[in-house]
């Protein structure tokens, strides 16, 4: 296999926090098919970082992985070290379920639940044991709403079908699930390719404020929507990570050529 | 303006709106359309005449001529020792005061020779007898009393009623004679001989007469049947189902499972039959015409449609769903309890009724078991000897009388309304369930 030169960028204008996600030595295999080779990266807390790369490029696998999801593909297989806080994803004693309360994932259709706007929120904690009474369950719903900025749109229709929202509030609704279980992470899987440009942009706001708490990882096609909203890059092609580094760095100033002809269009 | 500009290949590019073109295709379209409405229309012709068949041969077996006549219950005949005791009852005989009340009410005088009282006693069931008897030992004050009960007639008094018996067939070769023939005229012109309501039909077990013959029997069994199968097979079914499709690894052996699931669902119903024969009956010594075993054998034969049903309905869950669940951390377990299963109910009983329904009409496995036996009593367990709806009518149709004919149709309408019913509850309980949001 190739050696994989990965340029890292030392820390940019912003200060970034220590990682709070660590990868290391990722490889990921579809049955006999290798999906991603070696993937070395860090993640900084409270802070959004982009995975950014042409269709096909492991990007979303990598997300994948790092809550697990991967784990209900029976002919996926992980190999390498992947650690969250210290503490290594992938040890055969981790409870997954625990995971996946702590890292919280947002996908690219927005998939609420067929029951109430309440009750989408109100499931993760539920399960969990979050709240011991049913007003901390009212008040950690209607808190999560808030930090979505649903609250103000749906306050009156709490009990209302969370699907006969828009897409863009049933996406938002999806991230205010996420963050109802007290996640460290939220994962997003391309969460505004079915929005359009005005829910976009919603979105993308709660992004930016959502980053004072949690730290973000939002896969993305659209190189514009990674520059505005991420501290940090990486650019993945062929199932391999190319470049990683500070956004402003690598949209002005890239190392490698991929990197170069990837956000001039030239491929992608 | 039409343009016919030379392609690269020299052919010409058709025109538009070209009339012959034009015309064959909707000439083509026509005779489609065509084909499917006469396709359509044998089929309502087919189905409409089945059911103006049954319904009209089978509506008269809910009427019952009954003799309502006032039968005096001699002290002398049923309790000559006045003792009240209730065995001796069983000596009287009953058949004796109904003629004598049937023949009062006719106007014949007391004194009557053989060929009359024979003649008499042939207008009325032989089922009478048990029927008074019943009512005296139930209630002995009413010896002495003279009440009005409607007796049951005779099942070809019942046919003539019917119109079922020509009467210009030659007296010898008819059921009923020509002084018989009379008094039912007389009989029915005071209104003591009328139609009601057959209430017996779902009262009476299994009897040689058509008139006292019933559905009852049957009823019970397929009822119990039908309570085993939705106890066993829904349970285990959706169990399997839902194991197979959300826990069990993909390996060799849960495709051959699968495959065997999917072949099991096209073996012949008879085979479970004899697989109930050998192994219910002769294995494990359970007790022959018990609907118990009919039920352990339907249950057998209705598991695989349930089981792909369901997991035809847990497929159709999105898979976003799950994912939503198992991304805020839910277990595999809340995932399939909280989100799939809720989701695929409504395919999950749709599957399940038809299921039912296919073994509430399943005649050939139970006929391997014994099930097609003259049950008298009405079976109070599911460990006693049983019939069912569908062998009902098979038994029945293998009678010749006419009252039986009309029954057979009968019992098929009960069947049929039966299915319909439970047809009607599966739609509306898919209904109920999907319009939840």
């Amino acid at each position: 296999m190739e050696h994989q030169v990965v340029h890292r960028e030392a820390i940019g204008a912003e200060p970034l926090q220590p990682a709070t996600i660590i990868a290391r030595n990722v490889n990921v295999f579809y049955g006999a098919k290798q999906a991603l080779f070696n993937v070395d990266v860090d993640v900084p807390r409270n802070a959004i970082t982009a995975f950014i790369g042409p269709s096909g490029c492991g990007k979303s696998t990598f997300l994948r992985c790092l809550n697990r999801m991967n784990d209900t593909i029976p002919i996926c297989k992980v190999t390498g070290k992947i650690m969250l806080d210290g503490q290594d994803i992938y040890d055969p004693d981790l409870d997954v379920v625990e995971l996946r309360a702590r890292v919280g994932m947002v996908f690219q259709k927005p998939n609420p639940f067929p029951k109430s706007i309440y009750e989408n929120i109100a499931y993760g904690p539920r399960i969990h044991g979050l709240t011991r009474t049913k007003k901390e369950l009212d008040e950690l719903v209607e808190q999560c709403l808030e930090k979505a900025g649903l609250l103000k749109e749906v306050h009156d229709r709490m009990h209302e079908p969370g699907t006969g929202l828009s897409g863009g509030q049933q996406q938002r609704l999806c991230i205010a699930r996420a963050i109802a279980t007290r996640p460290d992470v939220i994962l997003m899987d391309e969460p505004c390719s079915a929005l359009d440009p005005i829910a976009t942009a919603k979105v993308e706001e709660l992004m930016d404020e959502l980053k004072e708490n949690y730290t973000i990882i939002i896969v993305t096609h659209s190189m514009q929507q990674a520059a505005r909203v991420s501290q940090r890059t990486a650019f993945f092609h062929l199932g391999k990570l190319v470049e990683v580094g500070d956004t402003r760095q690598i949209f002005t100033n890239p190392r490698d050529k991929r990197t170069q002809d990837y956000i001039t269009g030239r491929f992608g | 303006m039409t343009v016919d500009a030379p392609i690269a290949d020299g052919h010409p590019l058709p025109r538009l709106n070209d009339p012959a073109r034009l015309r064959t295709r909707y000439a083509a379209e026509a005779r489609f359309r065509i084909y499917g409405v006469a396709a359509l229309s044998i089929a309502i012709a087919f189905l409409f005449g089945l059911f103006a068949s049954i319904i009209s041969n089978g509506w008269s077996a809910f009427l019952q001529t009954k003799a309502h006549v006032p039968v005096y219950l001699d002290p002398a005949e049923i309790d000559p020792d006045g003792k009240r005791d209730v065995s001796r009852f069983g000596l009287a005989d009953y058949t004796k005061l109904a003629r004598d009340a049937l023949s009062k009410a006719i106007g014949l005088p007391e004194k009557q020779d053989k060929a009359t009282k024979r003649d008499l006693k042939g207008l009325l069931s032989r089922a009478i007898d048990v029927q008074i008897r019943d009512l005296v030992v139930a209630d002995p004050s009413l010896i002495g009393q003279t009440i009005t009960v409607p007796l049951l007639a005779h099942g070809d008094v019942d046919s003539l009623l019917k119109g079922a018996i020509d009467r210009s067939i030659p007296e010898e070769r008819r059921q009923l004679n020509d002084r018989q023939l009379q008094w039912i005229d007389k009989l029915t012109a005071d209104g003591v001989l009328k139609k009601d309501f057959n209430a017996g039909l779902f009262a009476y077990g299994a009897s040689s007469q058509p008139e006292s013959s019933g559905l009852a029997v049957a009823l019970i069994g397929s009822l119990f049947m039908m309570l085993t199968v939705a106890l066993l097979a829904v349970p285990i079914g959706v169990a399997t189902a839902a194991y197979l499709e959300e826990f069990a690894p993909k390996n060799f052996w849960t495709d051959l499972i699968e495959v065997n699931i999917n072949n099991l669902a096209a073996v012949p119903s008879i085979v479970f039959g004899l697989l109930g024969l050998a192994v219910f009956i002769n294995f494990a010594g359970l007790p022959r015409s018990a609907s118990l075993i009919g039920g352990l054998v339907l249950t057998l034969m209705t598991l695989p449609t349930i089981i792909i049903a369901t997991r035809a309905a847990i497929r159709a869950v999105p898979p976003s769903i799950r994912e939503a669940a198992l991304g805020v951390g839910a277990s595999k377990m809340q995932t399939l309890f909280h989100h799939t299963l809720p989701l695929a109910f409504p395919g999950i009983m749709t599957g399940t009724i038809i299921g039912l329904v296919q073994a509430l009409g399943e005649t050939a496995p139970l006929l391997m078991i014994g099930m097609v036996a003259f049950v008298v009593d009405i079976p109070s367990s599911v460990m006693e000897p049983a019939t069912a709806l569908p062998v009902q009518i098979y038994m029945w149709a293998t009678s010749a009388e006419r009252g039986f004919v009309e029954r057979t149709a009968g019992a098929t309408i009960v069947l049929l309304g039966f299915l319909f019913v439970m047809n009607a509850a599966a739609v509306y309980l898919r209904r109920r369930f999907e319009r939840k949001w």
